[in-house]
């Protein structure tokens, strides 16, 4: 039973990975990232299940406070970014290179 | 007979000898430190300064005679100078006596002269600044009692022929002529230096009374080897091959600088470290004498050939004061019999060249500074003193019965001849060229038709420059004979640097004597058949290829160009592309390499946020991998 969770969570996990590397939209990234760190949660509350105490749900509420302050801050840099520069492409925001 | 041993402090004058040197010093301090204020009054102060020293030398010289002959050397202590080397002192004997006589006498001659000769110059305080200065450096070399303070004295003197030669830097030629003299007097040094190191380690002294004591029993190459390397040191000072080539540059200075540096000062420094050092380091057989004797012959023949060349009146007379030291240089590698005619002949070299020099100061002066002997010319009769003196100075030079030079050469002669036939000859031959030389600048100035340039005047010098000519004449004309009649300077000096048991006979007309004479007739003759009775043409002829030899100071500056200068403008060259391109290359290679390979790594820094997650996610992978492979951690 355990292992069709573990399985979905891999398989949003590697969804999440995935749209990361290939997306060029901020937004989409950022949801991306969401699914990479909720695919975590949804592994920790299994095992938790699995295990039948109490740490992976506790873990689970920690991550999500972390996600909530992630978008946060990250949705605040791509506004001030597409304000700035029209874009919300991650490409286009490539001055610190070199 | 041995020299006498050096006894202690008798007081009265001797021991306040110091102030010989001291006041010429506080002259120099006063006139260089004192500044504009001192414009007033600054020529006069300066004299009196060397006359006050001139003073004390004659009652110090009164004292000495006071003595019985063999308690005539005085060891004066003065302070510790550098502990457990050496000990500043004064050593007064007779030839250190005779020295400060002839440096204070003459030199205050000179500096009253040049009250008249440099009264137009703006300069003139600083001028008689530096003539102290000289004067004073000069007695410390020849009074000091060891060879560290006589070292203090030969570099003081070096500094001071520096600024005198130099003393009209705006004159590229006068700035580079001093420097010349600077650096081959630095060659010179260099040897004395040496030399001192060796005495202080093989003695374990530097104070002349213990040296010359224990140099007996010195080993024969450490003998030598000082011997030669204090000549180095002479060669340098007194302007000797091969360290000869800075003379004839140095009559870039004023006229009394030249006077001094040819007659009371400097050039004479030479002979009397030889002198001084002879009994121990060149008594007369050995290498080191003969090499002493040999550069002698060299030099006095090289300066008499330059001589004969010379249109500039001062450099003929360089020429001549080369060739005269050359004869001191022979005297003094003839062991005891030489080292009296050598000084004697040194005194009155002192009086008949600075007469020659004052003379040819005091012509330039009615002539507009003009040296060119050939744009002189039937001069007698428009400065008759000069004439006189100068006509007095001349036979003294060229060895005329009676006077001056006539005695001290040849005593040189004769003494070389009895050592070594072959020198002796060919110190006969330097006589007979001096004669041709010194004549053909007494006829081309004073005698034929007026070669002079447009609106030149002559006229006679100021009483200020004709009495001290006046009595350097007086000098020229009598001293050779009061002191070498009676053999009377031998017995004088042989307390202090030995001399022969059995005196040398003195013979008026020997024909050693004669041949000497009638070479310097000979050359007189052929001098008046080129200058005297033909016209003197205004320009220089092309002249033969001996001429030009002899024009070009016998192709010494090229042959120093050749052998050192160029040589030496290689090495530089060599070490600045050495530099330039081996320690400069290494340090900033590296530079670059490091500078390089951090422009190429940074291009990793792409800017784009998908390539970074990229490397995190293969990082983590392998990371992962790792943990697989390996197992649990």
């Amino acid at each position: 039973m355990t292992t069709h969770y573990l399985v979905l969570s891999a398989l949003l996990f590697a969804i999440g990975g995935i749209g990361v590397l290939t997306r060029r939209n901020a937004i989409v990234v950022f949801m991306c990232v969401e699914l990479m760190l909720n695919a975590c949660n949804l592994a920790f509350v299994t095992f938790a299940r699995q295990h039948g105490n109490i740490e992976g749900q506790v873990i689970a509420f920690f991550v999500m406070i972390v996600a909530a302050a992630e978008v946060v801050v990250g949705l605040a840099i791509i506004v001030t970014i597409f304000r700035t520069r029209r874009s919300a492409s991650v490409d286009d925001a490539s001055l610190l290179k070199h | 007979m041995e020299p006498a041993e050096i006894l202690s402090n008798p007081g009265g004058v001797i021991g306040v000898g110091w102030l010989m040197i001291a006041l010429p010093l506080l002259g120099a301090a006063v006139l260089l430190l004192g500044g504009r204020r001192t414009n007033k009054f600054g020529h006069y102060f300066g004299v009196l300064m060397v006359l006050a020293s001139f003073v004390v030398a004659v009652l110090a010289f009164v004292q000495i005679l006071g003595f019985a002959p063999g308690e005539r050397r005085r060891g004066v202590s003065l302070y510790e100078f550098i502990p457990g080397v050496a000990d500043m002192g004064l050593l007064i004997d007779p030839l250190s006596i005779s020295f400060a006589l002839l440096i204070t006498g003459v030199g205050a001659l000179i500096h009253i002269y040049s009250i008249g000769y440099m009264s137009h110059d703006l300069d003139r305080r600083r001028f008689f600044g530096y003539l102290n200065l000289f004067v004073a450096a000069m007695l410390l070399l020849v009074l000091a009692d060891n060879y560290v303070a006589l070292f203090v004295g030969w570099e003081g003197v070096g500094l001071a022929s520096y600024l005198l030669i130099g003393f009209w830097q705006f004159k590229p030629t006068a700035a580079t002529a001093a420097k010349k003299a600077f650096v081959v007097n630095r060659v010179g040094d260099f040897g004395l230096l040496i030399a001192i190191f060796i005495i202080f380690t093989s003695f374990g002294s530097v104070a002349f009374g213990e040296v010359f004591a224990k140099a007996g029993g010195a080993s024969e190459g450490t003998l030598t080897a000082i011997g030669l390397l204090l000549l180095l040191g002479a060669c340098g000072k007194s302007a000797q091959l091969p360290l000869q080539s800075w003379l004839l540059d140095a009559m870039e200075g004023p006229t009394p600088v030249s006077a001094l540096i040819h007659a009371a000062t400097m050039v004479t420094a030479g002979v009397y470290l030889v002198v001084r050092s002879g009994a121990a380091f060149f008594p007369g057989d050995g290498t080191a004498s003969l090499v002493v004797t040999i550069v002698g012959v060299a030099t006095l023949l090289a300066g008499a050939i330059i001589g004969t060349a010379k249109d500039d009146i001062k450099k003929a007379l360089a020429g001549s004061t080369m060739s005269q030291i050359g004869y001191m240089m022979l005297a003094a590698g003839l062991g005891p019999v030489g080292y009296a005619f050598a000084i004697a002949h040194l005194i009155t070299h002192g009086f008949f060249k600075a007469n020659l020099f004052l003379g040819a100061g005091s012509v330039m002066h009615g002539m507009n500074d003009q040296v060119d002997m050939r744009k002189y010319g039937g001069l007698r009769t428009f400065m008759p003193i000069t004439f006189y003196t100068f006509v007095i100075g001349y036979l003294a030079i060229i060895g005329f019965p009676l006077l001056s030079g006539y005695f001290t050469k040849d005593g040189i002669i004769e003494t070389a001849m009895e050592h070594n036939a072959i020198l002796g000859w060919l110190a006969v031959v330097g006589a007979g060229i001096t004669g041709f030389y010194m004549s053909r600048v007494v006829f081309m100035t004073f005698f034929g038709e007026r070669r002079w340039d447009e609106g030149v005047k002559p006229h006679e010098s100021p009483a200020v420059m004709t009495w001290p000519l006046i009595l350097l004449a007086i000098g020229s004309a009598g001293l050779g004979a009061f002191l070498i009649m009676g053999n009377r300077f031998m017995i004088f000096l042989g307390p202090a640097v030995g001399r022969p048991d059995e005196l040398p006979a003195f013979h008026a007309f020997a024909p050693v004597g004669l041949a000497t004479l009638a070479l310097v007739a000979v050359g007189a003759g052929y001098a008046w058949l080129k200058y005297g009775r033909q016209q003197v043409p205004v320009l220089a002829p092309r002249g033969s290829f001996l001429t030009t030899f002899a024009r070009r100071d016998l192709y010494g500056d090229a042959l120093n160009e050749a052998l050192f200068m160029r040589p030496g403008q290689w090495l530089t060259r060599l070490a600045v592309w050495f530099d330039n391109r081996g320690v400069d290359g290494l340090v900033n290679g590296l530079a670059a390499t490091i500078g390089g390979s951090s422009g190429r790594l940074r291009r990793i820094q792409t800017g784009y946020v998908r390539s970074y997650a990229l490397s995190i996610f293969v990082g983590a992978a392998i990371l992962a991998g790792a943990w697989f492979v390996v197992g649990t951690l």
